[in-house]
């Protein structure tokens, strides 16, 4: 495969903040890697140095082989970002707003269609000449991918490109990213979760400036202590003894248990995540317990998450991007 | 080139669509007139010429210009939209020079409006046009320079308010440097008062609205403007590096 993008050894100080502490990685074409971190880890402002809009304090970003920082434009030519928080001319229609940035990407004989198939690529017909200042959160944000679509470029910079989107709206997002995903090397940063499951190839977790965790989402849930973990839900008399039975096998290293009115919901994890559920299975036929439900875990990415990442990470990335509301 | 252009027509056509268009150019005309009649004394001089007319102009500018430059970086900071702007594939200076020119290319269809006051002494008497035309010059100059220094300037906050200040300040200090409200600041020290006399942009415009096109006073505004699109610049890079 080709390696679309390079990051390597990326740091981004400001002032004394160390906003980004070392990243590397690569892209190959057709991933989608997903950026996750919480608030402040270095998201935006690692993708601000991919993108050439801010220079690294140290370490070097490479688009398609080149050096973003001595191929300023060259780079930029083969680049869509969609900025945070999606911005546009409050006075333009999407339609002018398209055309400008069409022209200014030097555009010429094909630029109608691009700026057509831009716009229908994210469904803008309907506000087609509506001033983008009157536009809803959503429409905005289609506005702010149709822009970066405009070129076809190889290589997709999204920063939340679902953020503030209804669910049926996030769902054509994603159909879209999922199906250029073949033809380009896609970063989107987001914090849901769930979004990472559904598109992404990757994921890389950065908290406080540095990559903790980089694979494909399986492999990072795999990571989970709910890996393999086997849940019973019974009812809520039985439940205190059956944790204690779960809890003296072998296979399981701990129990937790959670009640809901009179019924129990009993946990049961898996030692070094390998399967328990014959086990379990076969304790509860032995005991014939009056279990309801029976259910394994495959691992949980917010599980992850929480464990690699720090709530109260230093605010770096959005105090240094104060611009951006 | 391309680049250049498409930022220059989005910039240009900027100014249409709000009234920020019609609002300066009616204040423009109907302030210049009211100077050039009631304080000027167009009639009352009896001479057929317009300096009546221009020599009020720096100080029509002087608020109004920087009214037109506050929004050009200030507004793009605080849209975000300046991210957009320099990740497209476009040298900065290109950009700069677009949005400048686009700026200089308004204030000068609000100087072109002015053509009934050129009528009107034609009309009445019989001027000397080429000083009249060296006039349109030096204002148009004198705009630019206003022009260059309010956009560096807007470039340092994304507070359109305070960038007009800033702006009004730093142009009315390059205007009066001639003048002993300045000079009297300055220590006589290494001949600095009379360089910071040369600096004054009132002279300079005097010398040109005079009718003598001194190949100096050219140079003089050509290297002020160049030197602030420089600054501007040097400015948008520095705050997107800080942030």
């Amino acid at each position: 495969m080709t390696v679309m993008l390079e990051a390597r050894g990326l740091v981004k100080h400001f002032g004394a903040i160390r906003a980004v502490d070392g990243i590397s990685f690569k892209v190959e074409k057709g991933e989608v890697l997903g950026f996750l971190g919480p608030n402040g880890a270095g998201k935006t402002t690692t993708m601000k140095m991919l993108t050439g809009y801010l220079s690294p304090t140290s370490g070097e970003a490479f688009i398609c082989g080149q050096n973003v920082h001595d191929e300023p434009l060259a780079t930029k030519r083969r680049l869509g970002y969609l900025p945070e928080g999606a911005p546009g001319y409050s006075d333009m229609t999407p339609r002018s707003f398209l055309d400008f940035i069409a022209a200014a990407r030097g555009l010429k004989a094909d630029r109608e269609a691009a700026i057509e198939a831009a716009g229908e690529s994210v469904h803008l017909a309907s506000v087609w000449d509506q001033p983008i200042e009157t536009l809803s959160k959503g429409f905005r944000r289609r506005v702010g991918l149709a822009q970066a679509l405009i070129h076809d470029p190889d290589i997709l910079i999204l920063d939340e490109p679902t953020d503030g989107l209804d669910p049926n709206q996030k769902h054509e997002v994603r159909a879209l990213i999922r199906n250029m995903a073949s033809e380009k090397a896609i970063i989107i940063s987001t914090h849901m979760l769930e979004e990472v499951d559904a598109i992404c190839s990757r994921a890389i977790i950065i908290d406080r400036g540095r990559i903790v965790a980089d694979g494909h989402p399986d492999e990072l849930k795999a990571r989970s202590r709910y890996r393999n973990a086997v849940t019973l839900v019974l009812p809520a008399s039985g439940a205190e003894q059956v944790e204690k039975a779960l809890a003296a096998l072998d296979e399981v290293t701990d129990t937790s248990r959670s009640s809901d009115g009179d019924r129990c919901q009993v946990t049961a994890f898996a030692k070094g995540g390998k399967p328990i559920l014959a086990a379990v299975n076969h304790l509860v036929a032995r005991m014939s317990w009056a279990v309801e439900e029976i259910s394994v875990d495959q691992g949980r990415l917010d599980d992850v998450f929480r464990s690699l990442t720090h709530s109260d990470a230093v605010d770096a990335g959005d105090a240094a991007s104060g611009e951006t509301p | 080139m391309t680049g250049f252009s498409a930022i220059f027509r989005r910039e240009f056509a900027a100014y249409f669509a709000t009234p920020l268009a019609l609002v300066f150019i009616v204040i423009f005309l109907a302030m210049s007139g009211v100077f050039t009649f009631y304080i000027g004394g167009f009639f009352d001089r009896g001479q057929a010429d317009l300096r009546p007319f221009f020599v009020y102009h720096p100080w029509l500018y002087l608020f109004l210009i920087p009214a037109i430059a506050m929004r050009l970086w200030a507004e793009e900071r605080k849209s975000g939209t300046i991210e957009l702007l320099l990740t497209l594939p476009l040298p900065v200076l290109a950009i700069v020079l677009g949005k400048y020119m686009a700026a200089l290319a308004f204030t000068g269809l609000a100087l072109a409006l002015t053509f009934p006051i050129w009528i009107t002494v034609n009309y009445l008497g019989d001027p000397d046009n080429g000083v009249i035309l060296a006039g349109y010059l030096g204002s148009l100059l004198m705009a630019g320079g206003f022009l260059a220094i309010g956009s560096a300037l807007s470039a340092v906050t994304q507070n359109q308010v305070i960038a007009f200040v800033l702006t009004v300040t730093v142009c009315f200090l390059f205007m009066v440097s001639g003048l002993p409200i300045v000079l009297d600041w300055v220590p006589e020290l290494l001949g600095l008062r009379s360089i910071v006399a040369g600096l004054s942009m009132l002279s300079h415009f005097n010398a040109i609205v005079e009718g003598v096109i001194d190949l100096r006073d050219l140079l003089y505004f050509f290297s002020l403007i160049a030197f602030w699109l420089f600054a501007n610049k040097v400015i948008i890079d520095l705050k997107r590096e800080a942030g």
